[in-house]
């Protein structure tokens, strides 16, 4: 059986790894590649680097660092952040790059989910999506770094991502991100129920048991999170024995 | 002789046999070329990643690595004759994901004839109908390997967690020499005489992926 999977996000400014509050006052934890190593060496299943400022300021991705990150780690890894061509994706493809995210850039153009389908695969191409929510089921997609809502709905919007072929979405909310009070499992379920990709689910990991509950009442296929593991709050290795023994698939 | 020299004597020999061995990944329009050669670097081996046929044809181990999609490179590899040349390869050869696919005879990916080294089809995962436990397409993540059989394995992995990215699968057959389980028990890796595939991706697949390129590359 698939294992469900926990991957630590380092979100990158300046080469240094930095984590906010509902994705404001950012602080740095330390160098990226030193803390990927010991994230694939603790277990983790997987690792997301976001260059969370580069839409923002309109900088191209960081295919330098993606460089170093993949000669040292063996695990995969995703990498995202102003990524708004298929040369982007081609860089850091050659960089060593597992998968590619886009948001922002795909909100504005969907084409560009097709495009990246097309040329390197779904499995290449992660669609993130940062979601606000509104009123029952009613959530509003966001853009550069969750700052301006769009007219875009989160359901309908991850659904198009998927038929243009997308092979997995990121699910961040907003509402959520940092508050440490547990995912927005019923978001997630639904979306799970809805679509045929994996979902990773991110924003609001306090606890191992938001885990537990992102992987069975989320039905999510992996759980992100960051500033819980970068602060040590959490230990991945005591994270994935508590998930096998509450009895979730998951490699040790 | 003092075990101090022997040490030193085999020391001197791998280090040799590691120099002269010449590994070569083959460079394409699509592929996680660089991952592949990061990981071969981090065991401690050298490889080269070229697109020239002599450097393939000579190589002691040759690596056919893959991300994309069967039909474009397909196209790509008939067209540069490098799928000509794979084929006809007498050394170790590795396929990895796509690589192994392309190795089949046909992928429904694009309804493409390929390498035909292996005489399997490759198929498209269908969801279950009903869907209770919200199975995906691709697969995605870490499963399971068992049921292992033939040179690159060894029983200290029976069993173990290794890396899939996948949409399209091979069916277990005469040349399967690891199963996965995934909506069906499939083919994650196969071999035919000097020709190795495995579906997961090794590079990435941690201590475990490491311990069966390194049986590869110790062929």
């Amino acid at each position: 059986m698939l294992a469900k999977r926990i991957i630590p996000c380092l979100d990158i400014k300046n080469g240094q790894t930095v984590k906010g509050i509902k994705f404001l006052e950012i602080k740095e934890v330390g160098d990226p590649v030193e803390l990927g190593a010991f994230y694939a060496e603790q277990g983790a299943d997987e690792l997301v680097f976001l260059d969370i400022t580069a839409t923002h300021e309109g900088r191209k991705t960081f295919v330098d660092l993606v460089k170093r990150i993949a000669k040292n780690i063996n695990i995969p890894f995703t990498v995202g952040g102003g990524i708004s061509e298929l040369k982007d994706a081609d860089a850091l493809l050659n960089a060593g790059a597992d998968k590619i995210s886009i948001n922002s850039s795909a909100v504005k153009n969907p084409q560009l989910i097709s495009d990246m389908a097309e040329h390197f695969g779904s499995q290449f191409v992660v669609t993130a999506i940062d979601a606000k929510h509104l009123h029952g089921n009613e959530w509003t997609v966001t853009v550069n770094g969750g700052r301006i809502p769009t007219d875009k709905r989160l359901f309908a919007w991850a659904k198009e991502a998927e038929e243009r072929g997308a092979g997995e979405i990121l699910f961040t909310s907003m509402d959520h991100d940092g508050v440490k009070q547990g995912f927005a499992n019923e978001a997630l379920a639904k979306m799970s129920d809805l679509l045929s990709i994996p979902i990773i689910a991110s924003g609001g990991a306090g606890s191992m048991e938001h885990f537990k509950e992102v992987f069975t009442a989320g039905k999510a296929d992996a759980g992100l999170a960051a500033s819980i593991f970068h602060y040590k709050e959490i230990a991945i290795p005591d994270l994935k024995n508590y998930l096998k023994n509450v009895g979730i698939e998951i490699r040790l | 002789m003092p075990s101090q020299k022997v040490d030193t004597l085999l020391a001197r020999n791998r280090k040799e046999r590691f120099s002269s061995m010449k590994t070569v990944i083959i460079k394409y329009n699509a592929g996680n070329i660089r991952s592949v050669n990061n990981a071969i670097h981090r065991l401690g081996y050298k490889a080269e990643i070229t697109a020239e046929p002599d450097k393939i044809v000579k190589a002691d181990k040759v690596i056919f690595p893959g991300v994309g999609e069967a039909t474009k490179t397909m196209d790509y590899l008939n067209k540069t004759g490098l799928g000509n040349i794979i084929k006809e390869l007498k050394q170790p050869v590795l396929g990895i994901c796509l690589g192994m696919q392309l190795m089949c005879s046909h992928s429904e990916e694009g309804d493409v004839a390929c390498f035909d080294i292996f005489a399997e089809k490759v198929k498209k995962f269908n969801l279950p109908i009903p869907n209770p436990d919200n199975i995906k397409v691709p697969h995605m993540g870490w499963n399971r390997i068992h049921d292992l059989k033939g040179d690159i394995f060894d029983s200290s992995i029976e069993g173990e967690y290794v890396y899939f990215v996948h949409s399209y699968f091979v069916a277990t057959g005469v040349h399967t020499t690891a199963t996965t389980d995934y909506i069906l028990p499939y083919s994650s890796a196969l071999q035919k005489d000097n020709f190795f595939a495995t579906q997961f991706h090794p590079e990435k697949s941690g201590k475990v992926g490491e311990k069966i390129l390194s049986n590869f590359l110790k062929l």
